[in-house]
């Protein structure tokens, strides 16, 4: 199958403290995976997860450790190598659409800059159209729009408004990190629906990174759920979400309310006191709050394991401990 | 059961601004009349910006300029006697806090001193707030109450900066609930933290509330969360309450059609149905449109929603609603 993204074997390492008192955590370790044409591909997990850290390199703002991304057939993109091609084809959408705008600026001149950059437009007159377009495609337009300072528009419309920004190129992929958590719940959905309606109408691949299940569920084609730099389970959001494997998908999953008062919480989670400690575990991160932590899980980091079109990174489903999946 | 804790009428809170010689007034809570009842816990959903926060506040009786008490009471009640807070002094307000209603701001996991450890800040607490307590006492109190609330007592020993996000905030509660107080209000204890992590802090208000047999006022914009914990839910929109319902009434049959949008645009795991959320955007507290707030958004707007606010409808038992579509119904009833 055809590739927009290729995310290949990438881990970035972060030194934390002094020299005698150095800590070593792996934000990103070993973490693959591609983005197909078309496709709204969450990547999930709770904060520290390292989807974040995954976004920034993919986005050239930090530098990988090991591993690669391929764009384009073309590996080892270093950030400096990094040229018009690339951010033309992937734009990014941020979590705090108050600070995405400078203040003291309108809004108008974010676009007219990329156009100049990208020099999408001959003359004013084509700019202007190009943006109202491009404005119109999220449900606002250049009159609305024009001369106005950031204060004047609300978090949703600001959001809606950096995406039309991010449209100006006609990208094929949006790299969105949490775009809509600090949207209103009133207008969120607005939002996520956008995403929908932009890979409907014009093909237009997203990176969906969230920590909210039930959105990421709602819009997203494939899923990868991410805990300590790790992905743990990945495939299509129906299969991961509603029958999910990996005994930290399964956690995930109760944890998040249910809409409705019947299907109230029951049972007793347990939490950690210290994060550090995960990051460093040998074998399975997870292997302190698993359930079904078993000796092997302690030592040794388990395999990525298929299964019906779902890749687990867990011991309880390698060919000899099969039987205790279920 | 349905014995009052506390009560307002008709509470109006604005924050009266001079913003270069003009006055400014945000009406952030606009005639507010709701009652807590003893030993149950009652949610406040609504999104930022609609004054769910600044009723909280008044509800606690810290009401501290810009914002000003317009009009409406606020009434505690203590064994049977009712009290209007407006008209008590500073010092029996402040004997009331802790130890009769507890307040945890949005935010609270940073309001633990960061340089001493979390053995002082309780045994400080303690000593202020409980008298002829020695320190070892105080500590004894600490660690039994952390014990029944099933945090490790070594947390003690910790600075604030050695917890976890999550950990921090279950101290706060902790330190709310220390005195047994009959109202606990907790601000967003839910927000900003991982999910797994809020299920720890449900989990904790509720074997709180179970506990103490207490009132939980519980202000959360995440209807998943009110879902899961709150006996009662009112709706708040652009300073007032539009909704007030009991949680299955609220989820099963939301009146209001803000409420509706709210509960019909939530994203559910099986079902991919596409979900709408509500058109245009919530109004500024300092612009109010005239009439029902909702209008400018509402799909059923007719023209006295324009003009006129409607009255709150009694439509059930613990059901009641402020809209123009309800008054309209035979069943309604003004309260």
């Amino acid at each position: 199958m055809q590739k927009l993204l290729e995310v290949d074997h990438l881990t970035k390492i972060f030194t934390l403290g002094s020299i005698i008192s150095r800590v070593r955590i792996t934000a990103v370790d070993n973490v693959s995976f591609d983005i197909r044409p078309a496709e709204i591909f969450a990547l999930a997990g709770e904060s520290g997860c390292g989807k974040t850290t995954t976004a920034r390199i993919i986005l050239g703002f930090d530098e990988p450790s090991s591993g690669a991304i391929i764009h384009k057939g073309k590996r080892d993109l270093k950030p400096k190598n990094r040229k018009v091609w690339f951010t033309e084809g992937i734009q990014a959408i941020f979590q705090d659409p108050f600070g995405t705008f400078n203040p003291l600026r309108i809004v108008d001149r974010y676009f007219f800059e990329t156009i100049r950059h990208y020099r999408l437009a001959s003359n004013k007159g084509a700019a202007i159209q190009l943006i109202d377009q491009k404005l119109k495609a999220v449900g606002l337009s250049y009159e609305e729009v024009s001369g106005r300072y950031p204060s004047e528009f609300s978090g949703g419309q600001l959001q809606r408004i950096s995406i039309a920004r991010a449209l100006l190129t006609d990208p094929i992929l949006m790299i969105a990190d949490e775009p809509v958590s600090m949207v209103d719940a009133s207008i969120r959905m607005s939002i996520v629906n956008l995403f929908k309606k932009l890979r409907e109408e014009l093909s237009v691949s997203v990176l969906y990174i969230t920590h909210d299940l039930a959105t990421a569920y709602y819009i997203s084609d494939r899923i990868a759920i991410m805990f300590r730099g790790n992905i743990v389970e990945m495939g299509p959001v129906e299969q991961v979400l509603m029958e999910p494997k990996h005994p930290y998908t399964r956690l995930l999953r109760e944890s998040i309310p249910e809409v409705n008062p019947d299907m109230r919480w029951r049972e007793m989670v347990t939490l950690t006191d210290i994060e550090h400690e995960e990051y460093l575990r040998q074998g399975c991160k997870f292997a302190g709050r698993c359930p079904k932590v078993m000796e092997i899980c302690k030592n040794i980091v388990p395999e990525n394991i298929d299964i019906e079109g779902v890749q687990v990174k867990c011991h309880l489903y390698s060919s000899n401990n099969r039987t205790h999946g279920e | 059961m349905n014995t009052p804790v506390l009560k307002t009428e008709k509470l109006k809170a604005y924050y009266v601004l001079d913003v270069h010689g003009e006055l400014k007034v945000v009406k952030a809570v606009n005639e507010v009349d709701l009652e807590i009842r003893a030993n149950e816990v009652y949610g406040i959903a609504g999104e930022s910006g609609c004054g769910k926060s600044t009723l909280l506040k008044a509800l606690y009786g810290a009401i501290e300029p810009p914002l000003r008490l317009i009009a409406g009471k606020v009434y505690y009640f203590i064994e049977d006697k009712q009290l209007d807070i407006s008209k008590i002094s500073a010092e029996e307000k402040r004997k009331l806090r802790w130890e009769h209603i507890s307040y945890v701001p949005q935010g609270s996991m940073s309001v633990l001193n960061p340089v001493i450890k979390l053995r002082e800040t309780f045994s400080d607490f303690i000593s202020s707030h409980v008298s002829g307590k020695t320190k070892g006492d105080a500590f004894e109190i600490a660690e039994g109450r952390l014990t029944e609330l099933g945090l490790p007592i070594k947390i003690l020993d910790a600075y604030p900066h050695q917890l976890s996000g999550g950990m921090k905030q279950r101290v706060t509660i902790a330190l709310a609930a220390l005195l047994k107080p009959r109202i606990i209000i907790c601000d967003e204890p839910t927000t900003a933290l991982d999910v797994v992590v809020q299920r720890g802090v449900v989990q904790l208000l509720k074997d709180i509330q179970k506990r103490l047999e207490n009132s939980i006022i519980l202000v959360t914009h995440d209807m998943g969360i009110q879902a899961n914990v709150a006996d009662r839910i009112a709706i708040m929109y652009a300073g007032k309450i539009v909704e007030e319902a009991s949680t299955e009434r609220i989820f099963g049959e939301p009146l209001h059609p803000y409420t509706r949008y709210l509960i019909n645009s939530l994203p559910r795991f099986g079902d991919k149905a596409p979900r709408e959320s509500a058109p245009g955007n919530p109004p500024l507290l300092s612009r109010l449109p005239e009439g029902c707030p909702f209008h400018p958004r509402c799909p059923y707007v007719t023209e006295i929603c324009k003009q006129q606010m409607p009255d709150t409808y009694v439509v059930d038992v613990n059901h009641k609603v402020a809209c123009w579509l309800i008054a309209e119904r035979e069943d309604a009833k003004t309260s």
